[in-house]
Order: C-alpha cells, then sequence, then structure tokens
C-alpha cells in the first residue's frame, strides 16, 4: 500500500492506462459500457427515437398487447398502458429519469463527500469528531425508510427525489475518502509538500485526492446502481415523478392492476431497470478489479 | 468480551440513537402544511378552539423544549393519536408488528437456508459451473428491484399457474383467533393445520422477494470468506494431520468462514426494514411497511414519525448486535 | 540405515498468470531412519513446495508434474487421496512456521488435539465415556511431552490464550500425537525470540530420540542446521544446489551459493569484519533456460557456466550442482 501509493506519484498516467487496458479486455464489462450507453443514447435522444409521444393516451388502444402477441400493433411495439400509452416510448423517456436522478445523486453525493471526508480525514480533530458523529447518525437508518421519511415532508417531485437520496447517500463516498485520506496523509510525498510549505488546500486537492480517487470512482458506480433501484422503488410508492411523467418504477406500479389480463404493461419497465441495473453492477465490478484490486476477489 | 467493554459499547449508542431521534423529530416538524390544519381538515372550527388545540398538542412550545417532550414520550412509547385511526399511534402500530416480524424471519431464514450452502459450494468448487451460476445469480438478486421481481413471482404462480395466493397473509375461511399475530403460530395453537398450510403458502412470494438481496448477498461474502479461510495456514495443517476432507471443510474452514457472514447477515436483517414497505405493498401484507406507506398518502405524520423512529432505533440495533456478534463468534479479537 | 522417504526427480509447477512456474526442479533427496535432515534455502528456492508435494498438500493452480516419491516403501504418488490422507499425520506429521496461524484460532486447543487421534487411530475404545478419557489421556500427555504446565485445563483453551513459544509447542505436539516416522518441521523458529528458538529445537531433537523418528527441518538458518542436523541439503532457485553430511558441508562448502550463504551469516567471532551479502537477485522462475540458475550472481561464473548443470559428486557423501568444483575444494 505504502509503496504502491507513493509510486503513483510520478506514474499516475500510465498506471491509469494500464488500468484502463485491464478494463477494455474484460468483455463482459465491455459489454455492460456498451448496454449503458445505449440507455444514455436512449434518454438523451429520447424525443428523435421515441416512436410515440410517450404522454399521449388513447382509450381505444387501452392495455393492447405487444407488436407481435394476436391484436398488437408493431407501431407499439411493447403493447399499450390502462390509458393506450406506448409502452417503448414511455421506457425510452422513463430512461432520462432514471439517469438523471442517478448522475445527480451521485454527483451530488460524491461532491458532498469527498468535501467531508477529505476534511476529517486531514483535519481530524473536532471537525472529524463532528462529521463522523453525523456519519453515523446517518448510517443508522435504513435508507429506503430515510428517503420515504423525507419525500413524506417535501413532497413529491424530481428535485425533491435527488434531495432525498442525496442526503443520506454522501455519507458513503464520506467514509471511503476519510479512510483513504488517513492512510495517505502520513506518506512520504504529503510529508514533503508540507515540508515544503504547501497549504492544507493543495495538499488535499493536489496531493491527496489524485491518490484516492481510484476507490471513489469504484464506490460510486457501484451506489449509481443502488440509487436507480431507490428512485424506482419510491416511484413505485407513489412517492417519485408524479404522472404523467414516464418513470420506470411507477410505470411497474400502474402495471399492478392489470396483472390478470396485461402482463406487459409491468414487465417491460422492469426488465428495462434490471438491464441498467444489471450493466452498471458488471461494469463496475470490472472497474473494481482493473483499478482497485484490493477490493476484488 | 467483558462486561465493562459491553457497557461501553452500550453507552456508544447513546449519542446515535439521541440524533437518530432528533433527525425524525426535525423531519416532521418541518414538514410543510400545519398539523393542527391536517387534523381539523374540513371542519370549522373557531380561532380559540384551534389556539386550545395547539396549546395540547404542544405546538406553541419552543423546538427545542418540544423535542424534550418528544423523546420522553417516545421512551413511553405515546406517539400521540393516529389522525386516521383515532387510537394511539402505539397501538395501530403494535397491531400490524406481527405480521412485518413474521415476514422478515421466515425471508431471513430463507435467505441464511439458501444463501450460505450455495455460497460454501461455490467456494469448494470455485470456476465450477455451480460457482458460475451462483455468482451471476448473486449478481441478478442484487440487482433485480423487489417490487418487479414480487410482480413478476405473483403473475407466474398466482395468476399463471394458480398455485400460490395473489396476497394476504391468509384465506377468509382459514382465520383463526389471534393470540400472538404471528399466524404460523396461532393456526397451530388452534390445532388447524388447514389454516397453518395456508398462512404457509401466503408467505412463500413475499419471503422469497423480501429475501433475495439479502440471500445474493450473503452468497456473496459467504464465498469469498470460506476462499479466503480456505488459503489460510490452518487449513493447511488441518489437511497436514490427514483429517477427513469434510471436517477440515465444514469444522475447521466453516466456522471460521461463517464469522464475517453472520455479522453481514445481522446487518442486512436491517435492510430487509426497508424492503418490508415494497413487498408488503406488492403483496397487499397487512404489516408496519404497508401502513406507513398508506399513511404517507393519509398525511398521518405522528404515524409517519413513529414508524420511522421504530425502523431506526430497530436498525442501529441490529448494527450493534452485527458488531457484539462478529466479536463473540470471533476467539482472535480482544476487545 | 534404511531410507524412509526417497524422492527422485520431482517437478511441482505453478501455473502463474506470467506463465508456467518450476517451483521445484528435479530434485531428488533421501531420509534415513531416525535420520535429521536440513533443507536450507532462500524463500522462493522452492524447499517448503518440496515437502508439500510429499505430503500430497500442493494445491491448484500447483501440481505435481514430474518425478517419483517412495515413502516406507509405498509409492505416495500412486496413492488414492484416501490413502494418502491416513498416511498424512499419521506417518508423516507437519509443522509449520508460525503457530499462531497454523492452530485453528475458533476451536480449543484440546478439539484440535483430538481430532487426530479420532482420524487415525483404530485403537481408541468404543464406548464414549472410555474413548473420551482415553483421548483426553493422550492429550495431557503429549502436552506434558512437550512441556506445557497444567495440560489439563489448557486443553480447553483456545489458541490465542497461549504465548508464542508454548503455541508452537502445542503444534509440535499435534503433529507427534500419532508417532510418526518422519517430522517435516517447515521454519519451526522463524516466528519465535531467540531464547525459546533454541528450547523448540531442542525439544524437537530431544523428541526425535525418544520417539526414534525422522526429522526434515526446513530452515533459512545454517547455525540451526549445524546444530541439529547429521545432513544437509541447500536448494537454490527450485533445484537442490548442494548436499552431504552437516559438518563437511559447513565445514567446507564446494558450492557457491552455500559459501556465499555462509560469508553472509554474521558471526560474534568475526566482529567488526564486513558482513558480505551474496550479489544479485534469486532468478525469476519463469522460463528459465536449462543453464546454471546461479551464474547471474556467481563469482567463479565463466562462459562455460551456461549449460545445464548436473549434481556431481564432491567429497564422500556430497555432491554440489556446480562445474567448478575444483576451485572450491
Amino acid at each position: 500500500m505504502t509503496d504502491a501509493a507513493i509510486l503513483s506519484v510520478p506514474q499516475a498516467e500510465s498506471l491509469f492506462r494500464r488500468n484502463l487496458r485491464d478494463f477494455r479486455r474484460n468483455r463482459l464489462a465491455m459489454a455492460s459500457l456498451i448496454v449503458i450507453l445505449v440507455f444514455v443514447v436512449m434518454a438523451v435522444a429520447a424525443p428523435l427515437i421515441a416512436p410515440q409521444d410517450p404522454n399521449e393516451t388513447d382509450l381505444l388502444r387501452r392495455l393492447q398487447p405487444p407488436g407481435w402477441a394476436p391484436g398488437g400493433d408493431w407501431a407499439y411495439a411493447l403493447g399499450c398502458d390502462g390509458l393506450g400509452r406506448d409502452i417503448l416510448s414511455r421506457i425510452i423517456y422513463g430512461a432520462r429519469i432514471s439517469i438523471f436522478i442517478g448522475l445527480a445523486v451521485i454527483f451530488l453525493a460524491t461532491g458532498v463527500g469527498i468535501l467531508a471526508g477529505l476534511a476529517a480525514g486531514y483535519f481530524r480533530g473536532w471537525v472529524d469528531v463532528v462529521i463522523s458523529r453525523v456519519v453515523d447518525i446517518l448510517l443508522g437508518f435504513p435508507y429506503l425508510i430515510f428517503a420515504i421519511g423525507l419525500m413524506a415532508m417535501m413532497g413529491p417531485g424530481l428535485m425533491n427525489i435527488v434531495l432525498a437520496l442525496a442526503y443520506k447517500e454522501w455519507v458513503i463516498p464520506c467514509r471511503v475518502v476519510r479512510g483513504e485520506t488517513l492512510a495517505v496523509r502520513e506518506l512520504e510525498y504529503v510529508e514533503a509538500a508540507r515540508a515544503l510549505g504547501a497549504g492544507p488546500r493543495h495538499i488535499m486537492w493536489r496531493e491527496i485526492l489524485p491518490n484516492i480517487l481510484s476507490p471513489v470512482i469504484v464506490i460510486s458506480t457501484i451506489r449509481m446502481a443502488n440509487v436507480i433501484i431507490l428512485e424506482a422503488s419510491l416511484s413505485f410508492l407513489g412517492l417519485g415523478v408524479q404522472p404523467p411523467t414516464a418513470s420506470w418504477g411507477s410505470m411497474v406500479s400502474d402495471g399492478r392492476a392489470f396483472i390478470l389480463e396485461a402482463w406487459w404493461v409491468s414487465t417491460f419497465p422492469g426488465i428495462a431497470i434490471l438491464l441498467l441495473v444489471l450493466a452498471i453492477n458488471v461494469a463496475s465490478q470490472g472497474l473494481r478489479d482493473a483499478f482497485d484490486p484490493r477490493f476484488s476477489e | 468480551m467483558s462486561l465493562g467493554k459491553l457497557l461501553e459499547r452500550i453507552v456508544q449508542l447513546v449519542p446515535v440513537l439521541l440524533g437518530v431521534s432528533l433527525i425524525v423529530f426535525v423531519m416532521m416538524a418541518l414538514t410543510p402544511g400545519d398539523p393542527v390544519q391536517i387534523m381539523v381538515g374540513e371542519q370549522s372550527i373557531t380561532p380559540a378552539q384551534e389556539a386550545e388545540l395547539r396549546h395540547s398538542l404542544g405546538l406553541d412550545r419552543p423546538m427545542a423544549e418540544r423535542f424534550f417532550i418528544f423523546l420522553m414520550n417516545a421512551a413511553h412509547f405515546d406517539f400521540g393519536t393516529s389522525f386516521y385511526h383515532g387510537r394511539p399511534v402505539a397501538d395501530v402500530i403494535a397491531e400490524r408488528l406481527p405480521a412485518t416480524i413474521e415476514l422478515s424471519l421466515v425471508a431471513l431464514v430463507v435467505a441464511l437456508a439458501t444463501a450460505i450452502p450455495l455460497g460454501v459450494m461455490a467456494a469448494i468448487r470455485k470456476n465450477s459451473l455451480l460457482d458460475r451460476v451462483a455468482t451471476v445469480g448473486s449478481l441478478l438478486g442484487v440487482s433485480l428491484p423487489g417490487f418487479w421481481f414480487g410482480i413478476l413471482l405473483i403473475m407466474l404462480f398466482a395468476v399463471h399457474m394458480q398455485i400460490l395466493p395473489v396476497s394476504g397473509r391468509i384465506g377468509y375461511d382459514n382465520e383463526v383467533a389471534a393470540v400472538t399475530g404471528f399466524l404460523l403460530i396461532d393456526t397451530l395453537l388452534a390445532g388447524d393445520i388447514a389454516a397453518f398450510g395456508d398462512a404457509l403458502r401466503h408467505l412463500i412470494l413475499p419471503a422469497i422477494t423480501l429475501g433475495l438481496p439479502m440471500t445474493a448477498i450473503l452468497m456473496r461474502v459467504t464465498r469469498t470468506s470460506m476462499l479466503e479461510v480456505m488459503r489460510q495456514d490452518y487449513v493447511t495443517f488441518a489437511e497436514a494431520k490427514g483429517l477427513p476432507r469434510r471436517r477440515v471443510l465444514y469444522r475447521h474452514a466453516l466456522k471460521n468462514a461463517l464469522i464475517p457472514t453472520v455479522s453481514v447477515a445481522a446487518i442486512e436483517t436491517g435492510s430487509l426494514l426497508g424492503g418490508n414497505m415494497i413487498v408488503e405493498t406488492v403483496f397487499g401484507w397487512p404489516g408496519l411497511g404497508r401502513l406507513v406507506v398508506e399513511s404517507i398518502f393519509l398525511r398521518n405524520y405522528p404515524l409517519i414519525q413513529a414508524a420511522v423512529l421504530l425502523y431506526a432505533v430497530t436498525y442501529v440495533l441490529l448494527n450493534f448486535i452485527a458488531d457484539i456478534l462478529y466479536t463473540v463468534l470471533n476467539p482472535r479479537v480482544k476487545l | 540405515m534404511s531410507v524412509l522417504l526417497e524422492v527422485t526427480n520431482l517437478r511441482t509447477e505453478f501455473a502463474t498468470r506470467a506463465g508456467l512456474v518450476r517451483a521445484v526442479d528435479g530434485v531428488s533427496l533421501r531420509v534415513a531412519r531416525g535420520e535429521c535432515l536440513g533443507v536450507v534455502g532462500e524463500s522462493g528456492s522452492g524447499k517448503s513446495v518440496t515437502f508439500s508435494s510429499v505430503m500430497g498438500l500442493v494445491r491448484s493452480p500447483g501440481r505435481v508434474a514430474a518425478g517419483t516419491i517412495h515413502f516406507d516403501g509405498r509409492d505416495l504418488r500412486g496413492l488414492a487421496p484416501e490413502e494418502m490422507r491416513a498416511i498424512r499425520g499419521r506417518d508423516i506429521a507437519m509443522t509449520m512456521q508460525d503457530a499462531l496461524t497454523a492452530l485453528n484460532p475458533a476451536l480449543t486447543v484440546g478439539e484440535q488435539m483430538a481430532e487426530v487421534m479420532i482420524a487415525h487411530d483404530d485403537t481408541l475404545p468404543s464406548a464414549r465415556g472410555a474413548r473420551r478419557s482415553a483421548i483426553r489421556d493422550r492429550s495431557v500427555e503429549m502436552l506434558g511431552l512437550v512441556g506445557i504446565p497444567a495440560p489439563e485445563t489448557r486443553l480447553r483453551q483456545y489458541p490465542h490464550e497461549f504465548s508464542g513459544g508454548m503455541r508452537q509447542r502445542i503444534m509440535i505436539a499435534i503433529a507427534l500425537t500419532c508417532r510418526p516416522q518422519l517430522l517435516i518441521a517447515d521454519e519451526p523458529t522463524t516466528a519465535l525470540d531467540v531464547t525459546i528458538q533454541a528450547q523448540v529445537l531442542e525439544l524437537i531433537s530431544d523428541i526425535r530420540a525418544r520417539l526414534g523418528m525422522s526429522v526434515v527441518l526446513i530452515t533459512h538458518d545454517l547455525g540451526v542446521v549445524a546444530e541439529h542436523c547429521d545432513r544437509v541439503m541447500v536448494m537454490y532457485a527450485g533445484q537442490v544446489v548442494e548436499e552431504g553430511p552437516t559438518d563437511q558441508v559447513i565445514g567446507a562448502p564446494r558450492h557457491p551459493y552455500t559459501r556465499g550463504l555462509l560469508a553472509s551469516i554474521p558471526r560474534p567471532a568475526l566482529r567488526g569484519q564486513p558482513i558480505r551479502p551474496i550479489v544479485g537477485q534469486v532468478p525469476d522462475l519463469v522460463g528459465l533456460p536449462p543453464q546454471c540458475r546461479f551464474h547471474s550472481r556467481c563469482p567463479l561464473a565463466r562462459q562455460g557456466c551456461l549449460v545445464q548443470v548436473p549434481m556431481l559428486p564432491a567429497g564422500p557423501g556430497r555432491q554440489a550442482r556446480c562445474l567448478r568444483l575444483e576451485e572450491t575444494s
């Protein structure tokens, strides 16, 4: 650990390249990356790709089966929901919600977590005590229950979901950053920088942070999968994005009313969640194996 | 572990529990909308009546005092009145709790009973077909959204094959007198085997749905720690002693490999609490989780507050137990 | 003296990402009954892997690729796993470098002793009570043999409740429970304090004399070998480089590596003189060409050394793997 950390300063670039090459060799991880990319493209280009208007209701097409089934129409490839809306188009638009919330929560939480973790690990003393106590207390809540409590308080809405999840999520990168900072701050190159008269801000940002970024990135990607499931769960419970905006979780929930006659309404949005989350999990495992072998099996 | 150390750990719990209570209190205190208005609803009352109500709820006092009163009341399980039920919140929760505990325990048993043998087998036959299937399975297990998996199970086993019930805890014709609130026990107390079977059939799908992520995680932990343990010198030494393979694997390796599994299991039991809300909603399970979800839409804030606090305290205690179990099981870790 | 263990041309390989590693490459050795053989070499020289191979304990990705292992007249490589298991712990016992990691932290010392008897001793009474007390008596006897005070109460304790020296004794007691014919002691003293090192080695020598067993003492300490072993075998990079009676090998080493090892030992008598470490590093064991493996570090190396070198006679009962023996006599 010590040697590796010291070595990684001059070699940061080449080490990063080697890790990247390791990652590229992992076929499963690359396949997952492609799946993620497809979802991102779907989200960004939704208006161009979606075959139908996701919110246009048409009672004549109520619970219309998928294209290949009897009574289906390929213009509505995955069938229609209880209000006659095209499920495929809603899944495409729903990707926007999942990916936006996933990214927003992770960026927000990682940013806050890095700041808090660096401060706690570098300054120690009362700063560390206060931050660690807050972390302990937030860890005392089951995640979904904390988010549900907050959503009950703040009311539904896109930004509220991001906040409700980020309020707890930052704890995870914070703990990782704090632990790594504690380990790294005593190393020789940090001591050297300090001896040369570098201020705390310089040391934290230029000396410590670059060397602890790998585990933070790895954790963040793993957590992203979790955040997407949590958003879908909140939407499923009716606490997420409000109708008629398409969100995968609420689409699955809508389909519950029709499990007897229209299996497709719940099934396809669920597959979308599973695919995206699975792809992120597999890719992050590949990332972990390549960039942070300490955590791999 | 010495009693003194145990006491020290318990004392360390206090600030966390206080902090958790404070957050729950603040969460609800900051909730937009005036509690009195919500209570009163459409009824018209005079300003005097309103002031009196406000006073009786303690809403006219300073925040710090209100928090203190909240803590004192919580210590006595007094969480006020559920607006919707017109009864004390504690009573309503107590009524729903057994259903949730029963489901969680069964899910826990299902998860442990599948995860540990699978994890051990996967580790012993590393890179075998079983290992690969188990690894893919555990990846699926953590990636499946529980609410969707539950609906799939219902569509497959209840709607399509019609071999298991769609929702609820027990059929109407099999209801028995509530003694403990745990149907598996109450049906047996009533001597009604058919009802017991019915209650069990109702449990299968929700328990699998609830236990799946935990199974996936525990399996991975067991596999990893088993692999780790099998690399240890004491396993080599046990083999050098010429012990039967079974004994090396189960007595020497597994006993040590289970230490992390058990403490992860205790932590993951906490995550069952969150999963309960989803699973109870999907399967129409009349437990605490569904009660909370319903209460959110009814703006039944005292109940939400009490339930969130209950969940959080349970979670903190489970983590505490995980911590203690880890040290107790591991003779090497001296506190 | 009759031969108890005879290994010929043993080759043990490990499939690693970097390639096939021949951790043991053509090792031959003999251990006579009642004899103590010292095996010396740096870490990575293949000394431990050689004897893991003998015990059939080489694990994937490693495997014994070639050679024969004869013990007490039986061909160990030809045995079924169950037959090999019956020999391990009963006829050939092993102790490991660090008893702290070799003893199971989660089981009592008593249980770890009892299980060896249960696995191997068919003479134990079958009645439950008699069986239990027979096991108990033997355990107490063994702990007494290795000098653990108050063995009755200590049987119920866990390994972490003992001192380092006590743990090492317990591990030896466990290994000796079934009175094996051969004890393989892998670095029995490395993990111990100097004073306790001597006690443990004395204990092994003492028991060896009393039980008449053979001992293989794997170590990197030539001092230990000089004091306790009849013969010594020096290993380097997976091969035996020198072998012979201890006093001769240490008194007049013939292989440049053995000489280097001896020169690198700090000796009180020579205080003030600089220690001369061997220059250079052990070669990477992947894809070694068939030539003298020591030549890159050897002060005597010449162009002609870059060929495959067999073990050559180096005096009565002695052999060394070097083409420059005439320069070292």
